[in-house]
């Protein structure tokens, strides 16, 4: 356990020199596309999405989709350096350090991130006045959660494919059509029945109904425990894709 | 040097692209093709289903697929124009090395660009004619009006290629980049891409219409949409004018960046 | 004028920084010409110039008989170049890497194929003509580069420090590559700091620091004119070699004192070697050898060559 938080602490103190350009990807970016969608777009649906303007009901979906997009933007090109480019893993292999360790570490800094994104997006969703409920605070916990769900199994991808090729086509095959049809911009319902079933088998879907629940103060309902379930399922699995992955890669 | 020479060593920079083809590239490049479509079918249709119709500043009305269906065609051709002649050429200048190899032949520094900028274009065509088929399938123009919007397209893409390499120029390095990402993206929102620049306020709507790929999206929509008059006219001269400076800026700013 | 490179008083500037110091170079048909000198001496900011991709900021120049200023392509057209640090293509194969890149001097590409082939079986990569750049070893790619650099037949071929980075045996591979073009008769023009390559391969060279050449000839010349037959390497156990230096005196025509050893410049050295024990000096391990360009550098610059 110790050891990885000193992995955590290699991630952090190397984090301070590059925070400020990722500011721009993770903050600057979602607002802009919470004016451009939630104000601009929603201006022109007229009748509101479930009873509440289009603003309120898509900005919790934003958050996740954000938290959603850091976790797979921090678990692709920075775990293709440390394994090619850097090879900062190598480094940290000869350290008396255990793989899992060296994983546990990365990912903690991976759901940092995630968690500062979606903290800030919130606060500003805070000042526009688009969360109607205290349960908001709930979204933070629920962005981890979902950011946990991806970076692990990300992070096994990333460890596995061997150019940077796979990892544009894992963001255009796979990132950008989970954000596009996961019920952020409008309803899963209105997909036909197989996408759908596609959407609900993608973590973020589970991401934002909770994260839409909470802004919105609705009663999630028992099947909250299931999505909170599966997205541990996510998880746990990737922890263990990912684990036997890096093993391969650093223990030869 | 003979003009004939120099399209010759253009077309051999160009079909180094083609050589580099392989299996994961392919993917890439289809990838590029999917990402129009995925936000045609997600806000196009999706949100569209919300919204329902949009009425145009003349007072027609359209549906909201129509209206943002060739937003999406103009936008693709800029970020595949700017992300060829900006990232690309980046990584294959300072990363791979490439161009160091290509200056010890005959090749000079513009030829380089031009070839580059020929296979940015080869493959935008490509991905336009795609999505205007796609559009006609899905009943959102006429074959008619998608005919006049492809050379229209390229258009798009030689303009935005211009400008592309002149920021090429001019690039620091790749934290430079997250600015130009940060560029095409806000383009892309606030473009009148999603919804009418009318929509804004007058301020904003001054400084939306002049925006290169406001000008774009008003003359392939003006063309998809069979609503086509003098502004689009003006549209095409802007983006004349955008080739012509792109080109004459980065023509002698690249020898510059290349032999130093 | 029957140089292939004929320079001038060559000047090349960046900023306030002069990397080229006004350098006369005649490089004849034929011959092997190498720029002997250590890091930052201006040897790849010359060859640079002479590849017409680093316009000189003063001076003359002709390669060929051209202009670079004006006629940088015909130039190109007619040199092999391989530079320093490797460029191939990541994107393509070893046999793609050839021809795509004779496609930019026009060479057909039914010509470009045949001697794409050639050329691999010439540097013996013939089997790997199928495989990507990437898991080659330093020693194939530079095989590699090398070939890529003969795929316009060039009347001249630069080589910027063609073995830095390579292991032994890579180096001994590739300088009998190169031995063998040099009996083809082509022209060949190479950089290097170090000084077992510049005696292998050069018919004439050049000793360049900071920026200036300071000898030229061959390298049996050079040692002749600036060192003596023999040296004796003597490393006595002390942290401070120059305790010795008035001991020894007298000794040869020379002693040169290094952080590590001292050095005597000698026409005999077993015989000097027998004068230092005669002097009752015990140093803790001697050496009796040939002169070398090493010692050229040496006593021209007052430093080594390689530190």
């Amino acid at each position: 356990m110790i050891p990885s938080v000193h992995v955590l602490e290699y991630h952090l103190v190397n984090y301070r020199r590059t925070w400020r350009a990722s500011v721009f990807s993770s903050l600057v970016l979602p607002l802009l596309t919470m004016l451009g969608f939630g104000l601009g777009v929603g201006g022109f649906v007229t009748g509101g999405v479930d009873g509440v303007s289009y603003l309120e009901w898509m900005v919790p979906g934003l958050i996740a989709s954000t938290a959603a997009q850091v976790a797979v933007a921090e678990a692709t090109w920075p775990v293709m350096s440390c394994f090619t480019w850097v090879k900062t893993y190598f480094a940290q292999a000869a350290a008396p350090l255990r793989i899992g360790d060296i994983l546990g570490g990365h990912l903690a800094f991976m759901l940092f991130r995630v968690a500062v994104s979606a903290a800030a997006f919130l606060l500003v969703a805070f000042g526009f006045g688009a969360l109607r409920s205290g349960w908001a605070v709930a979204v933070l916990p629920i962005s981890l959660l979902l950011g946990a769900a991806l970076v692990a199994p990300v992070a096994a991808y990333t460890a596995s494919v061997s150019s940077d090729s796979y990892l544009a086509i894992l963001m255009r095959f796979a990132v950008l059509p989970m954000s596009l049809f996961s019920g952020v911009f409008f309803p899963v319902d209105s997909l036909p029945t197989v996408l759908r079933w596609v959407a609900w088998a993608l973590p973020l879907w589970h991401g934002v109904d909770l994260s839409r629940a909470a802004t919105l103060g609705l009663d999630p309902g028992p099947g909250a425990v299931w999505q909170v379930l599966y997205l541990l399922a996510w998880a746990v699995g990737g922890w263990f894709l990912a684990s036997w992955r890096y093993r391969r890669r650093l223990v030869i | 040097m003979a003009l004939p020479g120099m399209g010759r060593r253009s077309a051999a920079v160009a079909r180094r692209n083609v050589a580099a083809l392989k299996t994961a590239y392919w993917l890439v490049m289809i990838g590029g093709l999917l990402e129009p479509v995925l936000y045609l079918f997600s806000i196009g249709v999706g949100v569209g289903a919300l919204i329902g119709e949009i009425p145009l500043p003349g007072g027609r009305v359209v549906g909201y697929a129509e209206f943002v269906a060739p937003a999406m065609l103009a936008s693709s051709a800029m970020s595949g124009a700017l992300s060829e002649t900006t990232f690309n050429f980046f990584g294959k200048m300072k990363f791979m090395r490439l161009y160091d190899g290509m200056l010890a032949t005959p090749v000079r520094p513009i030829e380089i660009a031009l070839g580059e900028l020929a296979w940015a274009m080869l493959r935008g065509s490509v991905y336009s004619a795609a999505f205007l088929v796609l559009m006609v399938a899905m009943d959102l123009t006429t074959p008619l009006r998608a005919l006049a919007a492809l050379p229209a397209s390229i258009l798009v893409g030689f303009a935005f290629g211009a400008l592309g390499m002149t920021i090429s120029t001019l690039i620091r390095g790749w934290q430079d980049f997250d600015m130009i990402g940060a560029g095409m993206f806000v383009l892309f929102l606030f473009s009148g891409t999603f919804i009418p620049a009318t929509a804004y306020p007058d301020v904003l709507r001054w400084i939306v219409e002049v925006t290169p790929l406001y000008r774009s999206v008003d003359l392939i929509r003006g063309i998809t949409l069979g609503s086509a008059g003098p502004v689009q006219v003006l549209d095409v001269v802007y983006l004349l004018v955008m080739l012509a400076g792109g080109l004459f800026v980065a023509g002698r700013r690249m020898e510059r960046l290349l032999c130093r | 004028m029957n140089s292939l490179i004929h320079a001038r008083g060559l000047i090349k500037r960046f900023g306030d920084f002069t990397a080229v110091d006004g350098i006369d170079v005649d490089v004849r048909p034929g011959e092997a010409f190498g720029f002997l000198g250590p890091n930052g001496a201006g040897k790849s900011s010359t060859m640079r110039m002479i590849g017409c991709v680093s316009p000189p900021s003063g001076g003359v120049l002709r390669i060929l008989g051209m202009d670079p200023r004006r006629d940088g392509p015909a130039i190109r057209a007619r040199l092999g170049v391989c530079p320093q640090l490797d460029n191939l293509d990541p994107e393509l194969t070893v046999l793609e890497n050839l021809v795509t890149y004779a496609r930019f001097f026009g060479i057909p590409r039914r010509v470009a194929r045949a001697r794409a082939a050639e050329l691999l079986d010439f540097v013996q990569l013939g089997e790997r003509a199928g495989s990507r750049v990437e898991p080659l070893s330093g020693g194939m790619k530079r095989r590699l580069t090398i070939a890529r650099a003969m795929v316009n037949e060039p009347d001249l071929v630069l080589l910027d420090e063609p073995t830095t980075g390579l292991d032994p045996q890579a180096r001994h591979l590739v300088w009998e590559r190169l031995f063998r073009l040099k009996q083809q008769g082509v022209t060949l023009v190479l950089t290097t700091h170090y000084m077992d390559e510049a005696e292998q391969l050069c018919d004439r060279l050049v000793v360049m620091d900071g920026g200036r050449i300071v000898a030229e000839g061959s390298p049996r010349e050079l040692i002749g004119a600036h060192s003596t037959r023999e040296v004796v390497e003597l490393r006595f156990p002390t942290d401070d070699q120059g305790t010795y230096a008035g001991k020894l005196e007298g000794i040869g025509e020379r002693v040169e004192v290094l952080p590590d050893r001292v050095l005597l410049y000698v026409a005999d050295g077993d015989g000097a070697l027998a004068e230092v024990h005669r002097r009752s000096l015990s140093p803790s391990s001697s050496l009796v050898r040939r002169s070398s360009l090493e010692d050229v550098f040496l006593r021209l610059t007052g430093r080594t060559l390689v530190d």
